[in-house]
């Protein structure tokens, strides 16, 4: 009798997983969606306290399962709330290499629990078991190695003992032949344990090959391409949970988990068709980097005075805010120019946010936000486009391929992608440390055209010195 | 485990891939961030089985390995549920919070 009202409250859970996930796609609805989620999980808890209070023998270890609720809420929390605005997408990939972790840990208990306690008998029970135990030990600990991994390469290196290491990229072709090698050897692996199943010895090869795959996934992929990653990893771990699910006979992390495996699927691949990129290329080709083009032109510099004496009563600005904003931590000043501007020459001051812009969508969006940019302000691509023809002035902050002309062209890696249209403007700013040749390793002709002005140097330290030039007009 | 259960779960499985598909279609750029660290946060469920096999730790001593295990998997999907829907719910307020008080 019990039993049904403990999948009664795991139903409800489901059902509001689905609802948050729905509402979360949605930007008037996803603050709702969240909440959604939040209580979805806070049944499943719920239902899960009661259904093992009153289980014969109750809940034994009430000082353990406190404990660790409450460490690991409050080590979530504060991590949560302490990280910057910047730090979130590192953030989010250490939290899904955790979830992924927890997922095969609860496997690796359970199996752990099965071998010692009970005399596996071949038969349908051992073969579930030792496939989803598995199966979820791989896609577990492939997703924690290789979410590690991606979030220090969303920080660009690692401190070791004072020294900063830069996080390779690293990836020959023989690399992905010896991937298909390593994933056949867990799924031989897998089938051999399930003729000896207290063999552990096959759980821990599968254990050590799994974070050896996770880590050479994500090796060879570039920092740009790292969002969609993460994206990936996500996924996984949903599918990690689900097989976890298996394990235990449990319906709501076998619902919860195939969800966000499926769901997480079709949004790295929304996200690849944002960036104009094919998942396979993403993930199996090394990309930028090698190929590079030598650069053969030169430009010279302007200085911010000369910029602010071109700003002199401009109708119409539009910022083009790039990774480089990120970098240099510059939105502050970027919001304190366009007040500057439309305090003195009443300047219509807008931003151009292109889908990929940054290290993560979205990226520019919470920066800008963070300093009060007005929400009406930012500017979808596709919206403002028309708007360059007929703006003074340009400024483009540490953003390069975004707004290269070449992709217009259908010729090398950049043909294709949808660029803002920085180059219809009477004026073009670009603020960029050198000339050098963006994420995709093609030249931007923007920058040697007669109507650009080149600002080189750090996007903080640019527009500080614009906006002291333009107090001083 | 009985074949039924086994077909109950595989088929759970299953239609659970095909809504998950179907749930997500359009999403604008600025949610994909928000709506990756959602999902995320939700694939913490498996808190659940966490908590069920903490409950073991003092069932007499032959599963303490699988005990600590456990415990160790209930910290981290707890830090995974709690600060990945905190995580988001900063994301949001940023981008949706500040739509609506303008």
């Amino acid at each position: 009798m019990f039993e049904d009202w403990v999948s009664f409250g795991y139903l409800l859970s489901a059902v509001l997983f689905v609802i948050g996930l729905k509402k979360l796609g949605h930007p008037r609805t996803a603050p709702k969606g969240n909440q959604y989620g939040m209580m979805g999980m806070g049944v499943a808890v719920i239902t899960t306290i009661i259904d093992m209070h009153l289980m014969p023998g109750g809940i034994v270890g009430w000082t353990i399962i406190g404990a660790g609720i409450l460490i690991g809420s409050i080590i979530g929390y504060i991590m949560a709330v302490k990280v910057e605005m910047t730090g979130m997408p590192e953030m989010v990939a250490l939290f899904n290499g955790f979830g992924g972790a927890a997922s095969a840990l609860v496997a690796l208990s359970e199996t752990w629990k099965w071998i010692e306690t009970t005399s596996p008998e071949a038969g349908l029970e051992t073969t579930v078991t030792v496939v989803a135990a598995g199966l979820s030990a791989l896609v577990g600990w492939m997703t924690l190695t290789g979410s590690l991994l991606a979030m220090y390469k969303l920080k660009g290196g690692i401190e070791v003992f004072g020294k900063w290491i830069r996080t390779p990229t690293w990836g020959p072709a023989w690399l992905n032949p010896v991937k298909g090698l390593l994933f056949i050897s867990v799924l031989a692996l897998i089938y051999l344990s399930i003729e000896d199943p207290t063999n552990t010895d096959y759980l821990w090869a599968i254990i050590g090959i799994s974070c050896v795959l996770g880590i050479i996934l994500v090796l060879p992929i570039g920092g740009a391409d790292m969002p969609v990653v993460v994206s990936l990893l996500n996924s996984l771990s949903g599918i990690a949970a689900a097989f976890t699910g298996f394990i235990i006979n449990n319906s709501v992390l076998i619902v919860a988990g195939s969800l966000v495996g499926a769901s997480g699927l079709i949004l790295t691949v929304i996200m690849c068709k944002a960036m104009n990129r094919q998942l396979i290329d993403v993930l199996f080709k090394s990309f930028g980097g090698s190929e590079k083009q030598e650069l053969t032109r030169t430009k010279v510099g302007s200085d911010a005075d000369e910029v602010a004496m071109m700003a002199d009563g401009a109708q119409k600005i539009i910022i083009v805010p790039g990774y480089g904003m990120a970098v240099s931590q510059c939105q502050h000043q970027v919001k304190e120019f366009a007040d500057l501007m439309a305090d003195k020459f009443d300047t219509e001051i807008k931003y151009a946010i292109h889908p990929v812009a940054g290290r993560m969508p979205g990226h520019m969006n919470v920066l800008l936000a963070e300093a009060n940019v007005p929400y009406e302000q930012l500017i979808e691509m596709d919206e403002i486009n028309s708007e360059f023809s007929e703006c003074d002035m340009a400024i483009v902050i540490g953003a390069n391929d975004t707004c290269n002309p070449a992709a217009r062209t259908g010729e090398g890696p950049l043909a294709g992608m949808p660029i803002i249209d920085a180059d219809q403007a009477r004026t073009v700013v670009i603020i960029k440390r050198s000339l050098s040749v963006g994420y995709a390793g093609v030249d931007n002709d923007l920058f040697y055209e007669d109507k650009t002005m080149m600002l080189f140097g750090d996007g903080k330290a640019m527009m500080t010195d614009l906006n002291n030039a333009i107090k001083e007009l | 485990m009985t074949p039924e259960m086994l077909i109950g779960s595989i088929t759970l499985f299953v239609l659970s891939i095909f809504l998950g598909v179907e749930l997500i279609t359009k999403v604008p750029a600025m949610l994909h961030t928000p709506l990756m660290s959602g999902a995320n946060a939700i694939s913490g469920i498996s808190v659940v089985g966490a908590l069920l096999g903490a409950n073991v730790a003092y069932d007499g001593g032959q599963t303490v390995v699988s005990g600590i295990l456990a415990f160790v998997a209930l910290v981290l999907a707890m830090i995974n549920v709690v600060g990945g829907f905190a995580v988001t719910n900063r994301m949001l307020n940023m981008i949706a919070g500040k739509k609506r008080g303008a």
